[in-house]
Parts: structure tokens; C-alpha cells; sequence
């Protein structure tokens, strides 16, 4: 294959987009349905990223994620049946039904959590990154977050602090343009979030979030640089999600949220990773409609018995309340 | 036994904590910095390098998320603030982080974290270098709260704290620092949760917190001498809350005065008077009393200051009032 990437690697890839694409558009369907009451930020449109970034990392690799989850626990390889059950508020769930959408985790894959302040997993991954080099590990850690926690103070807290120590994280920026409501441009005095790296000597680069084998490869030499005790990398990737700030609603003007022009998410559309990457795949002669078939009907089997477990799951228990604040 | 201050007995807990254990490690502004942090972490830097001694920028939020990741990949940070005031800018990843943690995720992962704030009152500071926020911590579901009076207790809190494997708020009191007693050589604990009566006494409870013990203990011998038989109890700990040893003192007093460190509204104080009257309105002879900071910020003049800082006359009066 061109790029140097595997064909396994390659068709991963494909299957992983697919999976998220397809678990969320079933979410979707379901918070519509009544099913799903916890609010879910959706991450279709987005989903080259998660993806990207966690085939170039280790399964002992630490990530940290946000509001928007559903993705970067999938891309990490977490157990959708788990998640679904979480989305609904079920004991067999991630977090035993005391999370929700927004709070995810699991260790087993190094996934170690996904708090919904903005901003707050940004300082909180660049300390398990102190750990690898306070225990002489070799993990790479890696937080996910938005383009609105650029605005947080914690986030230049923490560039300063992986720079000035050499820290082996990788900040990654996934720029949809919107900070719940609000344009970038109504709220950043500058829009270039690479560019902010310069600012605490580390390199920052921006690249398109929608191709998946752009953000593989830059995460890649990323993590790489991270790994060899170079020091953390800034990466902002451009994308767009479908969907509104939360839930199915895609928040196009004219509806009662009325955000954004359709002609913008349409044109978002035309750049769908998913369908850039299948393109591709077809070319190239790595996947076959055959494939393709065998691919799709093996991610519905999988997403139906998700949401089937996250149904027929029990509610925690009352005296579940009361567990989990403290170890004991 | 040797006696040693309530600074050095931090020194030597934090010292032989880190001297068995490779994932201990401390990390705040200014811990390399007797001027910071008093004598509490002398030579820790040029014995355990600048890997697990990280004086660190101001950035509190960003450090308190920097120690809670390392928390939550196994090793065991104590987070340093030289002034407690300085915490509210880390609220974020204290409460909603840190103490958050285990629960929203399920109990999947522990936060064994020591978060060190360091009371740093008087010498005319004023409002935003002065404050004691325990009660504030104590409110918060996920967070112990400790606050030790005596150099015993300074060095087995310290080492029951980082035992734990939960977030801990261990709070010391610069007036302490200079306070010297017997304390042992080797690593013990003082259990997290448990109060210790100070002086034994029949016809007043005094609950106390922090410098406000050593206040009360003087009180009580005053009062002694007056003939009124004054039972001083050290808390010790704010969160979990010693109940049965306040309880079972005042069934025997009747009778109960708090002095705290803090303000008087909404503070452990008013929390302790709820839980007694609730419990032994019956049996009280007399309406509890708290000695406490009055509503306002902490002022700058010496003169005020005074005026502002209750001590062991005001324990005197609130026992003398209903007695």
C-alpha cells in the first residue's frame, strides 16, 4: 500500500469509523425514542480522529477524553455492550450506571476517564505522563479535547508544564469550529490553535481531522517524539461534527436551535472521512463490496446485541448509591 | 522519647514515607521553599531530586489535575499549597475532579491523593493569605479532611492520609509549626476519622480544631482553676466526623462549647451543634456554644486582627455564659 500503512491497519481503520458512526446514529435513534434520557454529545463527523490517534498508540497508552467520548472509548478498543449499557444508565454499564454518556471508562484498555468539564482532562493527562517518567514506564498519554478548551486557563497551565518538563503526552485539539453554540471566531482573538504551541516552545501542527491516515501518521510521529522523552506535541485537527452541540438535533438555522448554515454542514458532509477513506480502500483494491458487505453487516450484529444487553440489563440497585465514594 | 516539632514531625513523615515507598512523591509551588513551607520539606530535595520534590509553577488548577493523573496511574502525590487560599483556584480538579473520581466512574479506578494546605495566618496578611476553608472540603462528598494539632498527630495523619488511597485534605497550621512534643522515630499511624480527648472532664465539652486545641487546653486549665471541669476534645479529623466521641462526652457533660478555626456560618462548627442537639436535646443543660471567625474576611491591622482571631478567653467566656 501506498503511505507505508498495513492493509490490516488500513481496513482497521474503516471497520473502527464505521463502528462509531454506526453505535451513535443508533443512540441517536434511541434518545428520539425515549429510550436514552442521559444527554449524549455525539461525535458523528468526527470520528478520523479517535480513530486515527488510538491505532498509533499502544494498548498500555493512557487516553483521557471529555463530553464527547463515545468515540475515543470505541476507537480504544472499550466493549460496546458496556457502553451501551452506560448510555442507559445500567448496572452492567462502564461506570455501573453512575456515569452516563458523559462519564466513560475503561482501564483494561487504558482508557482512564472522560470528565465533561471542559478542559479538565488536559492537566490530568500530562500528570499520568509525569507518572511514566516518575516510574520510568514507557507510556505515551494522550487527552482529547475541543476546540472551546482552548479558552480554559488550564489548558496553557498545562502546555507550559509538559513543555518546560519534557512530558510524553500528546494534546489533541479536535477543532469542529463551534464551542457548544458559539463559533470559533466569536470567541478565539486567534483561530490557529496550533499555532498556540509556539507560545510554550513545543511543536503544534493543524491537519485535517477528516483523513484518517493524516492524523494516524501525525499522531504516530507524535507519539514517537513522546516515547524517546522529546516532549509533547499539539496537534488540532480540523473537522466538523453532524450533529448539534448535544443529541440528535444537527442545529442548522432555521430549526428552533437555529446555529448553523446548511450549506455548511452539507459541505462538511461532501467531506465525510468514512466515505474519503472507502474511496480510497476501493482504489487501492484493499476492500471489495464483498468486504464491505461482510464489514457492515458484522458492525450491525454488533451494535444490535449492544443495545439488546443495555435493554435487557438491570437498573443498579438502591444501596448502589451509596458504593464507590471511597475505597474501603 | 526525643521531642521534635510539629514541622519537622511533617519533615520526617513525608521523608520516611517517601524513603519506603518510590511511588510517594510531593509536587506544589514553593515545596522546595522553606519560606513556602516553612521547615515541612527541608532536604527532601536534595535527597529525593527534582523526580518526586516538583516545585512547580502557580498554575494550581493545572497542577492539582497533574497530581490527580499521576494518582490515577498508580503512584501517590502529596499536592502542596504553601497558603490554603490559593486552593480556590483549584476547585475544578479538587471537587470536581478529584473527589469525583471513583464514584462517577463506577469505583473503577482509586485517587490515592494528598492534597496539603497549609493554614498561614496573622503578621497583618489580611483577606486573601489567611484563610482556613475545611469546612468548605468537608461539605464535598469523595474528600476526607484531616487536620492535625499536635506534632503526633501532624506525622500520623500525614502517613494515614497517604495510606489511604482516597482523596485526602491534610490541613497543617503555621502557628503550629514551632509546637515541640514527644513524637516516635518509626512510621505509625493516626487513624483518619477519630478524635482524641485531650483532657478528661465532667462538667463542659470543649470540641476543638487545629490551633483552636491548644487554645481550649489552656482554657481548661484556667477554668480548673475556678472550679469548672472542662473536657477538651481534639477532632482531629473534619470528614469523617468523630460523632460518637463528641456524643458520648456531652451525654456525660451536658453541656458543649466548639471553637474552630473557621467561619461561623455554615462551618463544621454549626454542623457539630446539629448533629449533638439533634441527637441530645433532652439531655443538654444549656444552649452549645461556637467560638468561631466572625462573617467577615480576615483584616490586615494587627489591632483587628486581635479582634478577629478568637483565643482561649473566648473559649472561657462561651463556657462561663451558660455554666
Amino acid at each position: 500500500m501506498t503511505n507505508n500503512i498495513s492493509k490490516d491497519i488500513l481496513l482497521k481503520m474503516y471497520e473502527t469509523m464505521l463502528l462509531i458512526r454506526r453505535f451513535e446514529e443508533r443512540v441517536g435513534d434511541l434518545v428520539l425514542k425515549g429510550e436514552i434520557k442521559t444527554p449524549c454529545h455525539l461525535c458523528i463527523g468526527e470520528e478520523a480522529i479517535a480513530t486515527g490517534a488510538c491505532l498509533a498508540l499502544e494498548k498500555e497508552d493512557y487516553i483521557f477524553g471529555n463530553h464527547r467520548s463515545h468515540g475515543h472509548y470505541i476507537a480504544k478498543g472499550g466493549d460496546i455492550k458496556k457502553l451501551m449499557a452506560e448510555i442507559f444508565c445500567k448496572e452492567t454499564g462502564c461506570s455501573r450506571g453512575k456515569g452516563g454518556s458523559m462519564h466513560l471508562i475503561a482501564p483494561e484498555i487504558g482508557l482512564l476517564g472522560t470528565p465533561p468539564i471542559v478542559g479538565a482532562s488536559i492537566p490530568i493527562a500530562v500528570g499520568s505522563a509525569l507518572s511514566s517518567t516518575i516510574k520510568g514506564s514507557n507510556q505515551v498519554s494522550v487527552s482529547f479535547f475541543g476546540d472551546g478548551a482552548t479558552s480554559e486557563g488550564v489548558f496553557y497551565e498545562s502546555l507550559n508544564f509538559a513543555s518546560l518538563k519534557k512530558l510524553p503526552v500528546v494534546f489533541i485539539c479536535e477543532n469542529n469550529f463551534y464551542s457548544t453554540h458559539m463559533p470559533v471566531f466569536k470567541i478565539l482573538a486567534d483561530t490557529n490553535i496550533a499555532k498556540k504551541a509556539e507560545g510554550f516552545n513545543m511543536p503544534g501542527v493543524q491537519i485535517n481531522g477528516n483523513n484518517v491516515i493524516e492524523v494516524f501518521q501525525t499522531v504516530q510521529k507524535a507519539v514517537e517524539r513522546a516515547r524517546e522523552g522529546n516532549g509533547p506535541t499539539l496537534i488540532e485537527c480540523l473537522t466538523y461534527r453532524w450533529r448539534g452541540h448535544v443529541g440528535p438535533d444537527d442545529n442548522i438555522q432555521g430549526t428552533h436551535t437555529d446555529i448553523r448554515p446548511k450549506e455548511e454542514l452539507d459541505s462538511w458532509k461532501e467531506k465525510c472521512s468514512i466515505k474519503r477513506l472507502e474511496k480510497y480502500l476501493l482504489e487501492q483494491g484493499a476492500l471489495s463490496e464483498t468486504v464491505k458487505g461482510q464489514i457492515i453487516e458484522k458492525i450491525e450484529k454488533e451494535t444490535q446485541e449492544a443495545v439488546e444487553f443495555a435493554q435487557k440489563s438491570p437498573y443498579p440497585k438502591e444501596e448502589e448509591l451509596f458504593e464507590d465514594v471511597f475505597k474501603t | 522519647m526525643r521531642k521534635i516539632t510539629y514541622a519537622q514531625a511533617i519533615n520526617e513523615a513525608t521523608k520516611q514515607l517517601m524513603e519506603r515507598d518510590h511511588q510517594v512523591f510531593i509536587i506544589g509551588q514553593g515545596c522546595t521553599s522553606p519560606w513556602y513551607v516553612g521547615n515541612t520539606t527541608n532536604g527532601l530535595f536534595e535527597k529525593f531530586g527534582e523526580k518526586r520534590v516538583i516545585d512547580t509553577p502557580i498554575s494550581e488548577n493545572g497542577m492539582s489535575g497533574v497530581a490527580l493523573g499521576a494518582a490515577l496511574t498508580g503512584l501517590k502525590p502529596i499536592l502542596i499549597f504553601p497558603r490554603m487560599d490559593f486552593m480556590y483556584l483549584a476547585f475544578d480538579q479538587i471537587i470536581n475532579q478529584a473527589a469525583n473520581w471513583r464514584y462517577m466512574f463506577g469505583g473503577k479506578v482509586n485517587a490515592p491523593l494528598v492534597i496539603r494546605g497549609i493554614i498561614n495566618r496573622g503578621g497583618e496578611q489580611a483577606a486573601q493569605h489567611s484563610q482556613a476553608l475545611h469546612s468548605m472540603f468537608a461539605h464535598v462528598p469523595g474528600l476526607k479532611v484531616v487536620m492535625p494539632a499536635t506534632p503526633y498527630d501532624a506525622k500520623g495523619l500525614l502517613i494515614s492520609a497517604v495510606e489511604d488511597g482516597n482523596p485526602v485534605v491534610y490541613i497543617d497550621d503555621n502557628w503550629l509549626y514551632k509546637e515541640e512534643a514527644e513524637v516516635p522515630e518509626e512510621i505509625y499511624r493516626v487513624p483518619i476519622g477519630k478524635g482524641a480527648i485531650k483532657k478528661k472532664g465532667k462538667d463542659v465539652t470543649i470540641v476543638a480544631i487545629s490551633y483552636m486545641v491548644k487554645q481550649a487546653a489552656e482554657a481548661a486549665e484556667d477554668l480548673e482553676k475556678e472550679g469548672i471541669s472542662a473536657e477538651v476534645i481534639d477532632l482531629r479529623s473534619i470528614k469523617p466526623l468523630d460523632e460518637e466521641i463528641i456524643l458520648e462526652s456531652v451525654k456525660k457533660t451536658k453541656r458543649l462549647v466548639i471553637a474552630d478555626v473557621g467561619w461561623q456560618t455554615g462551618g463544621i462548627a454549626s454542623e457539630i451543634a446539629n448533629k449533638v442537639y439533634s441527637k441530645l436535646y433532652k439531655e443538654l443543660k444549656s444552649e452549645i456554644e461556637i467560638v468561631a471567625l466572625p462573617d467577615v474576611p480576615a483584616p490586615a491591622s494587627q489591632v483587628l486582627e486581635e479582634k478577629f482571631y478568637p483565643n482561649k478567653n473566648n473559649i472561657i467566656e462561651a463556657v462561663k455564659k451558660n455554666n
